[in-house]
């Protein structure tokens, strides 16, 4: 237990996926002009994010990892499917988004009006795969540890887009050298927000 | 036909500077800044977006006619996926050190917003040579402005160019300290705001309206 908080800490925080590894900088910059979009957008990638992380997982853990397929006969034992890993993921992430969209559209219409629009955008959102990538790598253990990791990653990317929006609706009024208006002056502070996050990294979890 | 006419050229210089990727385009931002800290890592990442962009461009170009408009975002991606563990599986077997490096960036090509972006905006309406040459260009902008951060970074953050130590040591004997920021992630962002600003100080007609 102790171990899946540390998990969800580490990944909100310590290795955010905005500051640490600029993942999901496109949507990121592109999404946060004001707050109000980049709450539904940080929603609707929270959302995904648990939802293809955990199914990435079984996947992985079950079909393509060395030797993984051996529960269906001794015969599999030796196949290898790793190197397949990135289409496999891709594709549940499209397939994912297409399908919640679909049943968020059926289900809850007002929920669709305020997300529908960002979810084709999250198929092709670094943050999304990069969840299942860093799941690979990092060798998470068990489901728990793996949702921990899917909703701790989303809700760290959600947290540095909304502050990044509230930021930037405040930037209105000020008045920025000209050719560093807009997109410069948002890499900059992006920049300075990742060194207040360095803060964190002190910490022992 | 001439191959490299003046318009397919422009096709070709036009993302160097005046239509950049990441600096005017913004386009995959998140591989450029976080394979930046050394030279190496970040050409071989450039070479390696030249390679899928101009080809994944070529082969959706190819198939432009015949993709269903609905579904076409899973066939890009299918696309784009394919050249990428093309990519990766050749990084491994011939550059392990750095593909190790490069980690999950590698795999991040796919979801790379230059990729996605030069298919929808140029691939699905014209034709495969363009195409192609769009994507060479392209990869070539992106690559050119990892490579200038990734000089930066390198050269005051360790001392070193490709892994060589440029800075004597007679200078860090007369009290110069790398400059640790220069390693840390978050510089990448401020030396591309950086840039930002020095390109659009020429370049003034892509000043942002107020």
């Amino acid at each position: 237990m102790q171990e899946i908080i540390n998990i969800f800490i580490r990944s909100v925080f310590i290795d955010n996926m905005i500051f640490a590894f600029f993942i999901g900088m496109c949507s990121y910059l592109a999404v946060s002009k004001t707050v109000k979009t980049s709450i539904g957008l940080g929603v609707a990638v929270i959302f995904v994010q648990i939802i293809t992380v955990p199914i990435n997982y079984l996947l992985l853990e079950y079909i393509m990892k060395p030797g993984a397929l051996s529960w269906m006969s001794d015969s599999f034992k030796d196949v290898d499917l790793s190197f397949l890993s990135f289409m496999v993921y891709i594709a549940t992430i499209a397939a994912m988004t297409q399908l919640v969209e679909m049943i968020i559209e059926k289900f809850s219409p007002a929920l669709y009006n305020s997300l529908g629009i960002f979810l084709p955008l999250i198929a092709v959102n670094c943050a999304i795969l990069a969840g299942s990538l860093f799941m690979e790598q990092r060798e998470y253990k068990n489901m728990g540890e793996v949702l921990s990791w899917g909703l701790g990653s989303g809700v760290g990317w959600m947290l540095a887009i909304v502050s990044l929006a509230a930021v930037r609706e405040k930037l209105k009024y000020n008045k920025i050298p000209a050719p560093l208006r807009g997109i410069g002056i948002t890499f900059i502070i992006t920049g300075l927000m990742g060194i207040a996050f360095m803060s964190f990294l002190g910490i022992k979890v | 036909m001439s191959l490299l006419n003046s318009k397919n050229f422009k096709l070709l210089a036009n993302p160097l500077n005046l239509d950049n990727p990441v600096t005017v385009q913004i386009l995959g931002i998140c591989s450029a800044l976080a394979v930046t800290t050394k030279l190496k890592p970040a050409i071989v990442m450039g070479l390696s977006v030249i390679v899928v962009t101009a080809f994944s461009n070529l082969v959706i170009s190819i198939m432009r006619n015949s993709i269903p408009p609905r579904i076409r975002i899973i066939v890009q991606l299918v696309v784009v996926a394919s050249m990428v563990i093309l990519v990766d599986q050749l990084l491994r077997a011939f550059v392990y050190d750095v593909s190790k490096q490069l980690s999950v960036y590698v795999g991040l090509i796919i979801t790379n917003c230059i990729i996605m972006g030069r298919l929808e905006a140029f691939a699905m309406g014209n034709k495969p040579w363009p195409s192609f040459m769009d994507g060479i260009g392209n990869g070539i902008g992106y690559s050119i402005i990892l490579i200038v951060v990734a000089f930066i970074r390198e050269l005051f953050g360790s001392g070193a160019i490709m892994g060589y130590q440029v800075v004597p040591q007679s200078f860090y004997d007369a009290g110069y300290i790398n400059n640790g920021m220069m390693i840390m992630p978050t510089m990448a962002l401020v030396l591309v705001g950086v840039i930002i600003w020095i390109q659009r100080s020429f370049n003034k007609e892509l000043i942002e309206k107020e």
